[in-house]
């Protein structure tokens, strides 16, 4: 079956060019050219992946951005023309998963695509168990689900990869270009921001208090680990 | 203030001087009075209501002085004047009745004119008690004579010697009054009498003038004193009137000059103060406007350049994955067709990094560009900036060899930007190394470190390397480049390098190639103050190309080759 591609922008040339790209890479592309109907086709459509433009007539990118969070976890890719830092980390903290700066080519965008769609579906039956042992994280990998002190945490397919990432290699430090590969599907060297918003986003969802972490510990001049079971 | 100050400091007396010789004394008052001097110079200095109201005081005192001194002569002058007169007249009145006492006397009737003399000097007893008192002496010529009368006052000799000559003749003198020796005027005269040569003395005590004189001197001085005083506070005031409004402009024009161009002085009145008030704060008005117009050109200009930049990319990626889609299927165009897809595609490209450099540097403008430094190993970024420039590398075919030694170098810095620089370095050392190796060198001290790109290409003419790092220069504009360099890069590595604080420097010669050099505190605030490499190469020798390069050392003799 095609993934369904939910494309909110508002210029109408980029929009059909866009279509061409994306059936021609077998995509089912929908489209909504003003912020303020996204959210209610994206209920009607019900999209694997959301492209979203962050400067939109009606309700801006970032707005409709926390609203289709608000309901579903998921993945949405921002298209920005800004590379500035206070753009692209605000779209990362209202929700977005990655981003995409204009212009791009079209290889760049489907395999951004691709590597938020793809799943961890290989791992039959693994269950991982991170954090302090009072308090422990644990994680049904084939069920998507997190669960700890009893009470199940909702997480989005990205922080759940981040997790189940750092999780399955509990004592290794990872870098923040290790992460962008593993988990983002970056070949390259690319924006170690998108780390540290969605660390920032994980800890506010499973840790106690996310100032002092326990669960996803930051190792100083390095990056990231697990907590140890 | 301190420029005057003489080199102060605990000066040691010398040996065998130790401790109480007179010298070492003055040495210690010196050390002792310096600090206090020094802070008087430095008040004269600064304030030019201490020296107006000094001078004044200074100038006022003088004239006081020399009129209280001519007051004070011409007063005593006129009240002698008048004494010496009555004193004469006195004295001459008095002769005829002193020469009487001796009549019928014979000279050697001594008994007789001691009792003579008696009587005549005897007189003043009744006048004493009353305030122009005087006395009288009447002495022989004849010593013997002289032997037997009784003298109450000394009379000085000079006077005695003017008086034998047969004058009237008078002279400023001592003069006993009770028990006390008063100023006074003696008036001598010559007396001849049945009995002999006598002399007559009249004495008279200058008490009363002496007082007189004394109140008048007082009075001048405390007048005096009284004067200097008064000019001193006028002019301390009237300074004080011109000196607090410069103070008020001078620290106003301070402000101003500091940044805050909303200050104004307050002016009150019409005078010649308020007309300083009113022009300066004309002048920070205009100041002001001229400040905000300039502001807000530059604003809308870089406000500008950054909109542009972004509108154009939306359309810009529209034709970038038109063109995309047209390059890939090139295959099933006639020739002319796929060529212009081709070129499409490539130019494009070429679009697509001025746009994203021209937003870099309207990022620089506008002030907003920040440092995000992080405590990174540079041969990291070096080896990664290296391995992209590889592709480039072999377009020109062109040998690049990174010389760095294998322990890590730590340093916070901007990793992105560092990377840039060393790309855009790189980049350019290939389109201009003419086939000859590129190469690439890491040194570093403690506080700084170097990254050196040095090619053995065509190099610069005098005077371009300062030319090099100018927005959209081209040193020669025949030349066709593979990169298609945008003119932008290097003007963007040097903002690079000096929002780390740092230099980038570029030496070249004719035919010899150029070296590249970027050097960078290890420490993000801190400042550069040498580079742990050299910027010219020594000796620069032209490159040969040899088959095969042999494996390159570095200073510390760690020889490690990056291909």
């Amino acid at each position: 079956m095609k993934p369904r591609v939910l494309v909110v922008d508002d210029d109408s040339s980029l929009a059909e060019m866009l279509g061409i790209v994306l059936r021609s890479d077998g995509f089912e592309p929908a489209f909504v050219p003003d912020g303020s109907r996204a959210l209610a086709a994206f209920r009607e459509v019900k999209p694997d992946i959301v492209l979203l433009d962050l400067m939109l007539p009606g309700a801006s990118g970032i707005d409709v951005c926390r609203s289709i969070r608000a309901e579903s976890g998921t993945p949405i890719i921002m298209l920005t023309a800004k590379t500035d830092t206070v753009d692209v980390v605000l779209g990362l903290e209202s929700g977005a998963d990655d981003y995409v700066v204009k212009p791009f080519k079209p290889k760049e965008l489907t395999a951004r695509m691709r590597a938020r769609l793809r799943r961890y579906d290989d791992a039959g039956g693994e269950t991982l168990t991170i954090g302090p042992p009072n308090s422990p994280v644990s994680i049904d990998v084939p069920a998507h689900q997190v669960v700890r002190d009893g009470k199940q945490i909702s997480l989005t397919p990205l922080e759940f990869d981040l997790l189940v990432a750092l999780a399955r290699k509990p004592r290794q430090v990872f870098t923040r270009e290790v992460l962008l590969e593993q988990v983002w599907g970056y070949r390259h060297a690319a924006d170690t921001r998108l780390v540290n918003v969605h660390v920032q986003r994980l800890r506010s969802k499973v840790e106690r208090d996310p100032e002092r972490p326990e669960v996803v510990l930051t190792v100083r001049g390095v990056g990231y680990k697990a907590g140890p079971p | 203030m301190t420029d005057a100050q003489p080199a102060a400091g605990p000066a040691k007396p010398a040996a065998g001087h130790q401790g109480n010789g007179p010298r070492y004394f003055w040495l210690r008052a010196w050390q002792a009075l310096q600090p206090v001097l020094n802070r008087l110079l430095s008040a004269w200095r600064r304030s030019l209501q201490l020296r107006v109201a000094t001078s004044t005081a200074l100038v006022t005192g003088v004239v006081v002085l020399l009129i209280g001194l001519f007051l004070i002569s011409q007063i005593g002058s006129g009240v002698l004047k008048a004494k010496r007169e009555s004193s004469i007249a006195q004295a001459t009145l008095g002769q005829d009745a002193a020469t009487s006492q001796f009549a019928g006397l014979s000279p050697g009737d001594l008994n007789g004119i001691r009792q003579a003399v008696d009587q005549i000097t005897a007189d003043t007893a009744a006048t004493a008690g009353v305030t122009d008192l005087y006395s009288r002496v009447v002495l022989s010529t004849d010593d013997a004579v002289n032997a037997v009368l009784t003298v109450r006052q000394p009379i000085p000799r000079s006077l005695r010697r003017e008086v034998e000559k047969g004058a009237v003749a008078m002279q400023y003198a001592k003069v006993r009054v009770g028990n006390s020796e008063q100023p006074g005027l003696i008036v001598g005269q010559p007396m001849n009498t049945s009995a002999g040569a006598f002399e007559l003395y009249y004495l008279f005590p200058l008490t009363a003038e002496q007082q007189t004189l004394n109140l008048v001197r007082q009075t001048v001085l405390v007048a005096g004193l009284a004067l200097v005083l008064l000019v001193a506070v006028i002019a301390t005031l009237v300074t004080r009137w011109v000196v607090l409004p410069v103070r008020v402009a001078a620290q106003t024009a301070e402000r101003l000059a500091s940044g805050d161009l909303a200050q104004r002085i307050p002016v009150s009145g019409e005078d010649d103060i308020a007309l300083l008030g009113t022009s300066f704060n004309d002048m920070a008005i205009s100041l002001q406007q001229q400040i905000q117009r300039l502001e807000k050109l530059s604003r809308l200009q870089q406000r500008f350049t950054s909109d542009v930049s972004h509108e154009l990319r939306t359309p810009l990626t529209t034709i970038r994955m038109a063109g995309e889609l047209l390059y890939a299927s090139r295959a099933d165009f006639a020739p002319e067709l796929a060529r212009s897809a081709e070129l499409l595609n490539n130019e494009l490209d070429r679009f697509e990094s001025l746009l994203a450099e021209l937003l870099e540097i309207s990022r620089y403008d506008a002030g907003v560009a920040s440092l995000e430094a992080e405590r990174v190993d540079v041969l990291g970024i070096v080896e990664r900036a290296v391995q992209a420039s590889e592709v480039l590398a072999r377009r020109h075919q062109v040998q690049l060899l990174a010389l760095v030694g294998n322990q890590p170098v730590l340093a916070e810095l901007d990793a992105r930007r560092v990377e840039r620089i060393l790309r855009n370095l790189i980049g350019n050392a290939l389109d201009h190394a003419e086939g000859r190796p590129v190469e690439v060198t890491v040194g570093y001290d403690q506080d700084t470190v170097a990254i050196s790109v040095r090619d053995y290409g065509v190099g610069l003419r005098p005077g371009e390397a300062a030319l090099v790092f100018n927005r959209f220069w081209r040193g020669d504009p025949s030349r066709s480049r593979l990169t298609g360099g945008t003119g932008l890069g290097l003007a963007i590595s040097l903002e690079d390098a000096r929002l780390h604080n740092g230099w980038l420097q570029a030496w070249g010669e004719r035919g010899k190639g150029s070296v590249f050099r970027l050097t960078l505190p290890r420490t993000a605030g801190d400042t550069v103050t040498s580079s742990p490499l050299p910027l010219v190469p020594a000796p620069v020798v032209p490159y040969v190309v040899r088959p095969a390069y042999p494996p390159a050392t570095d200073e510390a003799g760690n020889a490690e080759v990056h291909r």
